[in-house]
């Protein structure tokens, strides 16, 4: 069915809704090397236009990608939650977002309102709004997770301690982490890239955080991000695995390109409760996303890059995942150009996780080929930190040397929490003051000779 | 640069450990300023080696001093380095002229010297890889070809219209903050233009001064070259252990590296 509006006597039509949303999309490069984007400013208003005035119901009506052939659609619809949708069925979508700005929206109908929204709803009302919107409206969303540390709670920002090394070198990689505990990182997980796929190599990262973890009392969650079918390869051997990763995206050809199907997660993610290394109801899973990836695996149906992203969130929130986040900027420039781009998908990768319900961070990114620097992480990273993002990585002097990125450092953590005055997670800031590592106005402080101790550990 | 760290830094030993910038010391919350530039200088180098263009005619003066005939210069569909970095597709298609320059021949072997995401890399040490690697090959090749605004695949397109079996493309990596210079290796037997996967190519990656030396990497391009004759394919249906190992005896440990992206 086609779409239409007219400005100033001109009509613009839309043949369909995937080509509306894509026209309605804020300009990126992916949707510009798909053919999918608005080819003049005003379309893409006459699109926003013809969007805010359809019914939010529609995406229950008319799949983007059709139900018979994906089992991402077919995970969105089979889920949906009618009562929880109620209170909004009837409205537009421009009605929906003045509705999210709005004092009835709060951290409790937020909430409720959750199982009721499907990633398209979710990406459709982001088109409507401006970056302050998307802050505003996911400040109010409160989505907390459950290991040994307690994520997402109002007041705190966590961090992914990411101590990657181009060998896996064990002392390079415990040379990061101790650097990074001293600066209060690592209460989201370690979580380490490896450098290659090997069982023998994972177990043995895994064990040596387990070691550490352990020996000084670290209330922290681990995790080697290999692929699953490696993850529960260790696991059937016995390997301490407390989160299950994967990278995810959103249609079922996209995760076919990343070796994965639902029914492969679902045997993960069995796997992983069987091994009870956490309290009860604690979350299991990690993953992440990022835009352009279903149009990289020339997977994306014609839907626009950021819609696509939000399909990923309903893969994601199946499994009730300790951490998803979204890898913004590590794509490059022919899916997000520069740091306009990157701080816009940033914010709406956030705001529509956080609106489905998940507990979502950001590495906040860049390459070398994009037109970014560290000037536009930092504004990134303190409009999330204002946003109440749950967790962003910490990686030594924003330097990954096994992947080849920038994201933000132990520096950038201390920072963020600093001008807004955020604290880790409290059984991880239990555990820093404890060790004289942070005082008591939650600021770190010079070495001391308990700290010395954590460096001894150094294998 | 300026001041070197305090002395007395408790951390300092880390960085013995791991070329990661551990150890960094802070001022309050931030970076201190030695640190803070010494960043900004490695991104400069690197942003520098994204947007530098090849020097086209001191490379081919350099290729024809190495001995090799006088190099043939194409362009893709990519007009500017900004529409290179957004469009792939662009960079993987020749442009009209550039065609009309390729003639056909009979050829085996096409080495082609792309820009890539680093023209500095392409510059500094294209003339004496594809020295190295013509000298080594003893197989019927084509005139070298010197490619601006290129992806991978661009080789493609360069081999059918050359009328060559197998294509070697050297084309400059993704600068990272340590390293500027480093080309990866592109061998696709069989190469057709718009159908040949990734997957259907080898890869030698990270030469230059911060990875393989270019005599090592030559060695290993030559050996996989020779065993694509022998079977008929590249990609995963060639193990590089098997080519080095048929060339002379166990080879070194694959220096393929899985988690740079393919530049294609």
């Amino acid at each position: 069915m086609p779409y239409s509006s007219t400005i100033a006597g001109t009509r613009y039509t839309f043949p369909d809704l995937r080509t509306l949303l894509a026209c309605a999309s804020p300009p990126r490069a992916g949707d510009r090397l798909a053919g999918l984007a608005a080819e003049t400013a005003e379309e893409r208003v006459a699109a926003r236009m013809a969007l805010a005035d359809l019914p939010l119901k529609i995406f229950l009506e008319e799949p983007l990608i059709p139900y018979e052939q994906d089992e991402v659609t077919r995970l969105i619809m089979d889920t949906h939650d009618a009562a929880a949708f109620a209170p909004v069925a009837s409205m537009s979508v421009g009605a929906f977002r003045d509705y999210l700005l709005s004092d009835a929206a709060t951290t409790e109908s937020l909430r409720d309102l959750a199982p009721g929204l499907t990633p398209e709803m979710a990406a459709a009302v982001s088109k409507l709004m401006r970056n302050q919107d998307l802050i505003a409206v996911a400040k109010k969303i409160s989505v907390v997770t459950r290991f040994r540390t307690t994520i997402g709670l109002p007041g705190r920002l966590s961090v992914r301690l990411q101590p990657n090394h181009p060998t896996d070198d064990l002392g390079g990689i415990g040379a990061s982490i101790l650097d990074g505990l001293l600066y209060g990182c690592g209460d989201a997980c370690i979580g380490i890239n490896p450098a290659t796929d090997s069982a023998a190599r994972v177990m043995a990262l895994l064990q040596s955080i387990e070691d550490l973890r352990l020996r000084f009392s670290i209330p922290i969650q681990s995790c080697v991000l290999s692929h699953v079918t490696t993850t529960l390869d260790v696991i059937a051997k016995g390997a301490p695995v407390d989160l299950v990763f994967q990278s995810i995206a959103g249609s079922e050809a996209a995760n076919r390109a990343f070796g994965v199907d639902l029914a492969l997660l679902d045997e993960a993610h069995a796997a992983v409760q069987n091994l009870g290394r956490g309290p009860d109801g604690a979350n299991l899973m990690y993953f992440e996303t990022g835009q352009g990836a279903a149009l990289s695996a020339e997977a994306h149906h014609g839907v626009d890059q950021q819609t696509m992203e939000a399909r990923a969130y309903a893969v994601a929130r199946r499994y009730h995942p300790l951490l998803v986040n979204t890898v913004v900027g590590f794509i490059g420039p022919e899916y997000l150009y520069d740091g306009k781009e990157i701080i816009r998908a940033g914010l709406e990768d956030h705001f529509c996780g956080k609106l489905l319900g998940l507990p979502m961070g950001v590495d906040v990114c860049y390459t070398n080929h994009a037109e970014a620097d560290q000037d536009d992480m930092d504004n990134l990273l303190t409009l999330l930190g204002v946003a109440g993002c749950t967790y962003i990585m910490g990686v030594p002097g924003a330097d990954d040397i096994m992947l080849g990125y920038q994201s933000t450092s132990y520096h950038d953590a201390l920072y963020i929490r600093s001008v807004l005055g955020l604290k880790p997670a409290p059984e991880f800031e239990d555990w820093l003051t404890a060790m004289g590592i942070m005082d008591a106005a939650a600021r770190i402080r010079p070495v001391t000779g308990e700290t010395q101790k954590l460096l001894a550990a150094l294998p | 640069m300026t001041s070197a760290p305090p002395d007395d830094d408790p951390f300092a030993f880390l960085r013995a450990k791991t070329k990661a910038r551990v150890a960094l010391g802070r001022c309050g919350d931030g970076l201190p300023t030695t640190r803070l530039l010494e960043f900004q200088r490695d991104h400069a180098r690197a942003r520098d080696a994204v947007h530098a263009a090849l020097d086209v005619p001191v490379l081919s003066a350099e290729l024809v001093a190495t001995g090799l005939p006088v190099p043939i210069i194409v362009q893709s569909l990519a007009p500017d380095r900004a529409t290179f970095l957004q469009r792939p597709d662009l960079g993987r298609r020749l442009e009209e002229s550039s065609s009309a320059k390729l003639e056909k021949g009979d050829y085996d072997v096409s080495l082609v010297l792309a820009d890539g995401l680093s023209a500095t890399a392409a510059q500094k040490q294209g003339a004496a890889l594809c020295a190295l690697i013509g000298k080594s090959l003893s197989f019927r090749c084509a005139p070298p070809v010197i490619a601006c605004g290129a992806r991978v695949a661009l080789g493609d397109e360069i081999a059918a219209r050359l009328g060559a079996h197998l294509v070697i493309v050297l084309i400059g990596e993704r600068p990272g903050l340590s390293s500027t210079q480093s080309l990866g290796a592109y061998i696709t037997f069989a190469p057709k233009p718009g159908v040949t996967w990734d997957a259907e190519r080898n890869c030698v990656s990270n030469i230059g001064p911060e990875g393989l030396p270019l005599a090592e990497a030559a060695r290993r391009i030559v050996a996989m070259t020779a065993l694509a004759f022998g079977i008929g394919a590249t990609g995963t249906m060639l193990k590089e252990d098997d080519a080095l190992a048929m060339l002379e005896g166990p080879g070194n440990s694959s220096p393929i590296d899985g988690h740079r992206d393919l530049q294609g």
